[in-house]
């Protein structure tokens, strides 16, 4: 679907190839995705924009190797994701890709700090937990608990705990979704500057068309396919967003 | 410290309840088995060593009078390695603390060598000197009873004239580990001692010069047991010997290996039960705290953590908990076990019974309890770990419900909705509730397998020595004593009642099996020394044929209407082919009775007796002990009430230290599986409780339903326990029995109701504190948690 000429000369991160997911759902089959096929490079900030139920949540699982799709195939740089098992993606996992989801999903037992330190203590070349906190301005909140911390705190830990291992790739599944929007636009601020700081290639999940604008390119689904892919001339800052 | 483990450690905290509720139930187990299997080593090892470095005798015979010209005939046996003979007479005693006498058992000692078998180990004092008449040791269960120091003296009855003897030391033999008296089924510290005496002395007192009246022998290596004792047989048959018998008839020994395999069978059922719990309760916790944390799970997997790691955080968990229990169990069981062992040491007499710490065991009950946690969790682990990340990542589907069965007989409207939610939920969850169930009724019935043995043991105790035996003293002549004798015993001043029987010993032989017994002559309608039948009614002994204990019969392999030959092994030794014309129900030892005129008629004598049940007025007891000791022929007087009450004293006592560890470890399973499945229940539902309080249903509605739940749990599983603790006793019974005794399965109403109250009070005291938990529910915070 990318017929987008300007990227051709940049590194292609993903590349997937007609891919579609098939769920059973107890009797019935749903399709979630019908022959998606799409380009990430290299320092982009794409946002994967659409409805819910559009297929966008399965999209970014299966770049994020969480999930497999029923059919076509996903690269990772050279790398075949769809030929890949478990334990391979599992490594994939550990290696290139930071995560950023909805509900946090932070380990309710160990403090800001820890959880942070459980992704460093796996990582092969990470940076100071305490610096990861530090980029999303939550350095001094680092003893504390997730139950101690507001929505938007506990979404910056979550997203600290995702740079700390300096990932190729951040993936962001709705990562404003449970906030207010003032808390939302901070937590979108220190998405955006680990993007331009460290350069990583950057996936943000959302319904909220608001958000579009501050991505490089946003790639519209429905109904389990591509709908449209557009390429904002210039990115405004998430402060400015309002929705 | 890794993060995963910081993690660990407070999710343990966070589930503290829970997690010693389920250590403690490992605990019990461990506590058990450790117990057992150091006991068991200890009193092995103290057996082992005691009758190696003492030289315990392969073979035990005697007879009326050998010449000690058949020593060298006896040795000549092939596989005999070693003979020691000697003189063995038993005497009355006089001893100063007690009213009534005791009997003492006479063992020469030789005086110029050294023992050969059977050594004595002196324990304190000095061994008696060679040509020092009068001297004596005594053994140590005797002396400790009575205060007895080197030196004091007591006063014997010897061939009817009394001697002082004293004391110069105190010691212990192999021969009489556990000090009991052939016949009696109790084992007697305070009336029945063992004495060592000058041989010299021994065989003037008895006109025994150049004779020996009891045999040991040490077998070789390999020695065919069964030829040797047939040899052995012939060559004192002419001399009256009674028969020959192994260590396996040797009662002191029989009473050690039947201790030792009640051991071993502690060792096995206990922690079997506990363990079986134990991974249950981690099964459905480790379950629970995995579906609770499987948003966690999806993360860390999300985050390239591998499933083995993963896994393994589980696993260390439950690792955490089963080795706190293990370590608290070991502890407990070695206190327990160092008790058990200063316990034996009342009943058994070793020159080393020290407790032992069995590191094989130690090592056996951390490998038991890690195979029964990994068990227990790997299943819910495996889920969790297979689970695909974007999977786990969703929350759990809502739990399908259905209408249940009772519903569909019940009309609607009779079911509160409190009442249809507790019922959706136990079918729903028909397994888990099943083994929650279960796991209760094991309390139940761990309650029950603890406390019974005490109904058992008053049956017992009530059958056989009150309703059965209604004589108050036995005595018994050291001659079959004529009918003046007997005649003079009924006219004794205080004896109401008396009955006499004449004993002789014998072999019984049906098919191939055989077996050594005395057979009682009783009359043919005894009014003391009655025979009971199942129904407790007496049964009078027929006038012809046999009559045998249940015991014996099956033995034997005999039934009613076979024909056994019986060898009489005194005088002439006839030999007969009689009827089984009855059985009889007895609880202790193998016995067989014949009408006692049918006995003369087949020894061809006159009407002897070898001893009188006697009934006496109890205000009178001090003259007729008087009377009896004075009489040469009186060899033992065994006094009823006595026998009771020492046994139940030492016995009785011990059994209720026993139960009362059974009742700890019962409330322990009790309170962790009612609390954990209760835990469970109100973590899967406080979201469902809490909106039900928040729609304005009162605090008890709501209690209700989850209460609701473990009342039902524990109302269906007493009734189960009941019957799973009758089948635990029964099976304990047969695991125990003995040829000395049969615990008869006797589990009194009193003991079904007090091992449901206290499983009520555990289900209450555990339903305490879910209540408190639900009063606290925060409705706001509930309600907004995603799960």
């Amino acid at each position: 679907m990318n017929t987008d000429t300007d990227t051709e000369h940049r590194t292609a991160v993903f590349r997937a190839a007609d891919i579609a997911k098939i769920y059973q759902m107890g009797e019935v089959q749903v399709h979630a995705l019908r022959g998606v096929s799409l380009e990430l490079f290299d320092h982009e900030f794409v946002v994967l924009l659409g409805a819910s139920g559009s297929g966008k949540s399965t999209l970014l699982n299966i770049l994020g190797g969480l999930d497999v799709p029923t059919s076509g195939t996903v690269h990772y740089l050279d790398n075949e994701l769809t030929a890949s098992d478990d334990s391979k993606l599992t490594q994939y996992r550990r290696k290139n890709v930071g995560f950023v989801f909805q509900f946090y999903n932070l380990i309710p037992s160990l403090t800001a700090k820890e959880n942070v330190e459980l992704i460093t203590e796996i990582a092969t070349d990470p940076m100071d937990p305490l610096d990861a906190l530090d980029m999303v301005k939550l350095k001094e909140r680092a003893n504390h608990f997730p139950a101690q911390l507001s929505g938007g705190e506990q979404q910056r830990v979550a997203i600290a705990r995702a740079i700390a291992k300096k990932p190729k790739v951040l993936l962001c599944d709705e990562p404003t979704g449970a906030l207010d929007v003032e808390t939302g636009i901070v937590v979108l601020e220190a998405i955006a500057r680990i993007n331009d700081e460290l350069g990583t290639t950057t996936a943000v999940i959302t319904h909220n068309a608001a958000i579009a604008r501050m991505a490089d390119r946003v790639i519209s689904l429905s109904n389990g396919q591509i709908s449209a892919v557009n390429e904002n001339a210039s990115r405004i800052d998430a402060s400015k967003l309002e929705w | 410290m890794r993060k995963l483990d910081r993690k660990l450690i407070r999710d343990l905290f966070h589930m503290k309840g829970q997690a010693i509720a389920i250590t403690l139930v490992i605990a019990a187990g461990v506590a058990v088995f450790v117990m057992s299997t150091c006991a068991y080593a200890s009193l092995s090892d103290g057996q082992i060593r005691f009758y190696r470095n003492n030289r315990f005798a392969d073979i035990f015979s005697s007879a009326k009078r050998c010449p000690k010209a058949l020593i060298p005939r006896i040795e000549q046996i092939p596989g005999v390695s070693t003979v020691e003979t000697r003189l063995v007479y038993d005497v009355l005693l006089d001893v100063p603390d007690m009213t009534e006498p005791a009997t003492g058992r006479l063992i020469s000692i030789p005086e110029i060598r050294e023992q050969r078998l059977n050594e004595v180990y002196i324990s304190r004092g000095r061994m008696v000197e060679p040509n020092r008449l009068g001297e004596v040791v005594a053994s140590e269960m005797f002396a400790e009873t009575h205060g007895f120091k080197p030196g004091d003296t007591v006063r014997a009855v010897i061939n009817g004239t009394v001697q002082q003897l004293k004391m110069v030391g105190v010691a212990l033999t192999p021969e009489y580990v556990i000090q009991l008296q052939g016949g009696a089924m109790l084992p007697d510290k305070k009336r029945f001692g063992i004495f060592w005496v000058n041989e010299r002395q021994l065989e003037s007192a008895f006109d025994m010069s150049g004779a020996f009246n009891s045999v040991l022998l040490k077998l070789e290596y390999g020695a065919n047991l069964d030829e040797v004792i047939d040899q052995l047989d012939k060559l004192l048959e002419p001399f009256g010997s009674i028969g020959a018998y192994d260590r396996s008839q040797q009662l002191s020994h029989q009473y050690v290996t039947d201790e030792l395999l009640q051991l071993k069978t502690m060792a096995t059922v206990g922690p079997s039960i506990f363990l079986s719990v134990a991974a249950f309760l981690l099964n459905i916790v480790v379950s629970r705290v995995i579906s609770q944390q499987r948003e966690q799970v999806a993360a860390l997997k999300a985050f390239g953590y591998f499933n083995y790691e993963i896994g393994f955080h589980y696993l260390n968990l439950v690792m955490v908990i089963s080795m706190t229990g293990t370590i608290i169990g070991t502890l407990f069981g070695f206190w327990m076990g160092a008790n058990l062992i200063e316990m034996y040491q009342e009943f058994y007499k070793f020159p080393l019974l020290k407790f032992q710490i069995n590191e094989i065991a130690v090592l056996w009950a951390f490998l038991l309890t890690t195979f029964a946690a990994v068990v227990g969790t790997w299943l819910a682990v495996r889920n969790a770990i297979r689970l695909p990340p974007a999977e786990a990542m969703r929350p759990e589907p809502p739990p399908t419900y259905r209408p249940t069965i009772v519903e569909r007989f019940v009309p609607l409207g009779m079911l509160s909705a409190e009442l249809r939610m507790i019922f959706r939920n136990i079918e729903r969850k028909l397994l888990k509730s099943a083994v929650s169930i279960v796991g209760i009724a094991v309390a139940v019935a761990v309650l029950i397998l603890g406390s019974f043995s005490l109904d058992s043991l008053d049956y017992l105790i009530d059958f056989q020595f009150r309703k059965a035996q209604r004589q108050d003293l036995t005595v018994s002549f050291v001659e079959p004593a004529t009918s003046s004798v007997v005649h003079e015993m009924s006219g004794l001043d205080g004896a109401l009642d008396s009955e006499t029987m004449r004993a002789v010993a014998s072999r019984i032989r049906f098919q191939h099996r055989s077996r050594r017994v005395g057979i009682m002559g009783l009359e043919s309608e005894p009014k003391l020394f009655r025979l009971l039948g199942e129904d407790e009614r007496p049964i009078a002994v027929p006038t012809h044929g046999i009559t045998l204990n249940s015991k014996l019969a099956s033995l034997l392999g005999a039934g009613l209407g076979d024909r056994l030959n019986v060898e009489v092994l005194e005088g002439k030794r006839p030999k007969i082919n009689v009827e089984l014309t009855s059985i009889v129900n007895e609880f202790g030892g193998v016995n067989a009775y014949m009408d006692k005129r049918q006995l003369h008629e087949l020894l061809k004598e006159s009407a002897v007796a070898s001893g009188a049940f006697l009934k006496v007025d109890s205000n009178r007891l001090e003259d007729i002990y008087q009377e009896l000791e004075s009489r040469p022929g009186v060899g033992s007087v065994s006094i009823k009430d006595a026998n009771i009450r020492s046994f139940k004293e030492t016995v009785a006592e011990n059994m209720l230290t026993m139960r009362s560890f059974n009742i700890l470890f019962a409330v322990v399973i009790a309170i962790g599986v009612v609390y954990n499945s209760a835990r469970i229940s109100l973590s899967e539902q406080s979201r469902d409780l809490a909106t039900m309080r928040v729609i304005g249903f009162t605090r008890t509605e709501v209690a209700t339903v989850l209460l609701g739940e473990i009342i039902l749990f524990t109302i269906v599983a007493i009734p189960l326990g009941w019957l799973i603790g009758y089948w635990f006793a029964a099976f304990m019974i047969m695991g125990l029995e003995t040829e000395n005794y049969r615990i008869p399965l006797i589990i009194n109403y009193s003991t079904f109701a007090f091992a449901s109250l206290v499983v009520v009070l555990a289900t209450f005291f555990s339903a305490l504190i879910i209540q408190r938990r639900i009063n606290q529910l925060d409705l706001i915070s509930v309600l907004k948690t995603r799960e």
